[in-house]
């Protein structure tokens, strides 16, 4: 049981002596009633791993690509940057998993990722080549610039049709930016991004969610009235 | 230094369904047992459950349960003439490293690999003369039927909890079943799991075009079942957290809740986790093994563990790169095209289309590991004539939702822009109404797809890593084209609201994104030690005492997933081990 009341065992209860029918859509409202008071569990703001300028990339860039509408609030709001920095902070972005023994040769686009740096340094020095770029062409940093700009260095990055002058892979940068932003929107929240869970939001995606055996035939091509569940609802 | 362990009477190197299944039955005949498997210890009743297991980032992303590439990966390349790099993080197949291997993280597709492969030269030749077989490809007979494989396929699926529905029971075709299956003793052990609706709406379009659609067995518990070994399982929940992800429900055929407890009950059984295994070591008489060499994870010590059997059921690529490392039997060399060790690696080709119908709810969050229906018409069905076409093997086309978490599934239109309002609305308005068809097809062996050691790169413990040769070939090229249209075809009868259309690929083949953890070949079985490396029993021809037991083994690869009969050969070696070589050992087939 946690201080929320809510704890694993009685979801695992609930779920048995509701019915897995009922189950779902029950302990859904449940969990949103007693996540209200959350808020103070969400991560503090701040950054762990970004320096100012690459913060000021990363809102810029967060926002651009998830601007508020009536769908969802602005990549900011939902945290997607406090999610890229914790992530660049973590083992991923210190390089876990990743074979880092020489020699480094540049292959081709078969071999896949073969630069000798970690996702946060290259973020790190993807996001200072950017910026040089933006210098160069527009006089200012990817943060300081128009909307129309900032698009047009997106779509540059994303389409290969921008090389960087130090001889860094542009469009591996791009990958790597463009996952991190996806991951930000759509991970479960408890990594910092998705808060009050906006991208599931979006979709309809109704997240952690325990048991769909009756679901499965109950909802079959009709909405499922997804309030979602993440993991730190059921924790 | 290195520590020498007491002898034991076999010692199984990984521990995953083969292991498991080898480790268990061989205890049960009183041997003892040593299993090495390099990943931990993990259960479902710790690691699986709710809520942590739902976790997509942590078990998708960042592959959690899966091989770790910074201590020992493979290198890649195309073709005999580019530089080979290393794979630096995983991406187009996911090897499992923990106990139960990929057996934890598998979808449970299950299938009966048939005479279509194990005849595959003696059939097409028959049929369409010796030149239609291009002299590159190197399929051959693999030297085992599907009789005698038959009752080994059943033992696996009622282990596995496997849910189908049979189409030829002993000869007599089953309305609702896969009417080109070779004939079953039995029935599945679990009826077929519920149909969803792009399986419903996909099965129909099938029919109406006149092909032959039928539920995808897998190993995804439809109901509540105990299996002949007493072990338990729960009905699926179609939670949508299937392929990657330990099953919370307990309800997924795998080996760490099947035979994996049942021989750590054993007193003869032993694990130890954590254990690399860098070495088997020959006898000076080089027609035996002596034993293994492994490192303790935990503290680096290193160990040799002495024993009477070896037995080799790390995952597919693993089997290989130790039979390299070890130097048992001969590298197989493309130029000169001798050896064996590193012959015929094959993987799999695909298409696919996405079909976005407006207004329908697909939920696709809502779904087993096997949720599909599939049709085999361009797969095991023989009447099909491969003749006009020109390529050898099949593809099997399926519809169905399986694992489709948002992280990674987000269809859209083709042209619909990656970021900003436009995106987002997309994305928002598709999400549900979109459903996917898809073909599976084979790879025929070639003489340039190979495995052999890396010249330059190597793993943690200082060992050459394995080196991966490959790239599709015309036959893949031509398959892909038929399966495009076919599958196009289909989905255009089905009146989408828009399409993105299955692309027949003509690329070569890329280390990311993911396609499929099926790789097979290397140690491949056969008739005889100069084109093959173990026998029918998977025996090496080499050591007697050696068994190398997985996909390694297969000679080709099919349209279908490996796991049946890996599953199956593991049953069919276990008895020919207990039945036979414990009574003389000795080559169970003479050379």
């Amino acid at each position: 049981m946690n201080e929320r009341g809510f704890g694993r065992r009685d979801f695992l209860k609930g779920a048995v002596i509701g019915g897995a029918a009922a189950a779902s859509p029950q302990l859904s409202e449940r969990a949103q009633a007693q996540s209200q008071p959350q808020a103070a569990s969400e991560p503090a703001a701040g950054y762990t791993f970004l320096n100012f300028a690459e913060a000021a990339f990363v809102e810029a860039l967060v926002d651009h690509m998830v601007p508020a509408d009536e769908l969802s609030p602005k990549g900011t709001d939902i945290g997607i940057n406090i999610y890229i920095d914790r992530a660049l902070a973590g083992s991923w972005g210190k390089g876990e998993r990743l074979y880092m023994q020489g020699p480094w040769k540049l292959g081709t686009p078969s071999q896949g990722y073969q630069l000798p740096l970690t996702p946060a340094q290259l973020y790190r020095a993807g996001i200072e080549a950017t910026n040089a770029h933006c210098r160069k062409t527009y006089g200012k940093t990817f943060d300081l610039l128009a909307e129309a700009q900032r698009e047009e260095v997106l779509g540059a990055l994303s389409s290969g049709k921008l090389t960087f002058d130090n001889g860094l892979p542009a469009r591996v940068f791009w990958t790597t930016l463009y996952q991190t932003v996806m991951e930000g929107m759509f991970s479960d929240p408890i990594y910092g991004g998705n808060r009050n869970k906006a991208g599931w939001k979006l979709i309809g995606f109704p997240g952690a969610i325990a048991v769909n055996r009756e679901n499965v035939q109950k909802f079959r091509d009709k909405k499922f009235p997804a309030d979602p569940i993440g993991i730190g609802d059921m924790s | 230094m290195v520590t020498r362990l007491k002898e034991v009477d076999a010692v199984v190197v990984g521990l995953g369904w083969t292991g498991g299944i080898l480790g268990k039955e061989l205890a049960e005949a009183g041997l003892k047992v040593v299993a090495l498997e390099r990943g931990a210890m993990r259960t479902s009743a710790n690691d699986y459950s709710l809520p942590n297991i739902r976790d997509e980032l942590r078990y998708v992303v960042r592959h959690d349960l899966m091989q770790n590439t910074a201590r020992d990966t493979l290198t890649i390349r195309n073709n005999p003439s580019q530089e080979a790099l290393p794979m630096r993080r995983l991406g187009s197949f996911l090897p499992g490293e923990v106990v139960g291997g990929s057996g934890v993280h598998w979808s449970g597709h299950t299938w009966r690999w048939t005479d279509m492969e194990f005849k595959v030269r003696s059939r097409y030749e028959e049929r369409y003369g010796k030149n239609f077989i291009p002299a590159d490809m190197t399929i051959q007979d693999w030297g085992i039927t599907y009789a005698e494989l038959e009752p080994y396929y059943d033992k696996f699926e009622r282990v596995a909890a496997v849910s189908g529905k049979a189409g030829n029971l002993r000869g007599q075709i089953q309305p609702g079943g896969n009417p080109f299956e070779a004939p079953r003793q039995h029935e599945y052990p679990l009826p077929p799991l519920a149909t969803i609706l792009a399986g419903e709406m996909f099965a129909a379009a099938a029919k109406a075009n006149g092909y032959h659609p039928f539920p995808r067995p897998a190993a995804n518990a439809s109901h509540a079942y105990t299996n002949p070994d007493g072990a338990k399982f729960a009905p699926c929940q179609y939670c949508g957290y299937c392929q990657r992800f330990g099953c919370e429900a307990n309800a997924k055929g795998s080996p760490h809740i099947t035979v994996i407890p049942i021989a750590m009950r054993n007193p003869n059984f032993e694990l130890r986790s954590h254990s690399w295994v860098t070495k088997v070591l020959k006898h000076s008489d080089g027609k035996r093994v002596t034993g293994v060499a492994y490192t303790n994870l935990l503290n680096g010590e290193e160990f040799e563990q002495p024993a009477g059997m070896v037995l080799l059921c790390a995952y597919a690529i693993n089997n290989v790169h130790l039979m390299l490392l070890s130097g048992v039997g001969q590298p197989y060399d493309p130029v000169a095209q001798t050896g064996v060790i590193g012959k015929n690696y094959c993987y799999q080709t695909g298409a696919s289309a996405t079909l976005f119908f407006e207004g329908r709810h697909f939920n696709p969050f809502m779904s087993a590991g096997g949720t599909n229906v599939t049709m085999d018409d361009y797969n095991i069905n023989w009447e099909f004539d491969r003749g006009p076409h020109g390529f050898v093997g099949g593809y099997n086309v399926a519809a169905g939702i399986n694992t489709a978490l948002p992280i990674g599934y987000r269809p859209v239109p083709r042209g619909t822009p990656q970021w900003g309002k436009a995106w987002k609305q997309a994305t928002s308005k598709w999400y549900q109404t979109a459903m996917n068809v898809g073909a599976s097809g084979a790879v025929m062996a070639n003489r340039y797809n190979y495995y052999d050691l890396d010249p330059t790169y190597r793993n943690a413990f200082g060992q050459p890593l394995m080196r991966m040769t490959f790239d599709y070939k015309a036959n893949e090229h031509k398959m892909g084209e038929h399966a495009a249209k076919v599958i196009n075809d289909i989905a255009r009868s089905m009146n989408p609201t828009q399409l993105n259309p299955a692309v027949a690929r003509t690329q070569p083949w890329t280390v990311v994104p993911y396609q499929s953890t099926h790789n097979t070949g290397g140690t491949i079985l056969g008739t005889n030690p100069r084109d093959s490396a173990v026998n029918k029993y998977l025996q090496s021809w080499d050591c007697h005492n050696l068994f190398v037991v997985g996909a390694n083994v297969f000679p080709h690869n099919a349209s279908y997933n490996p796991t049946g009969p890996v599953g199956a050969l593991a049953y069919w070696t276990a008895d020919a081990i207990k039945n036979r070589y414990l009574k003389n050992p000795s080559p169970l087939v003479p050379a």
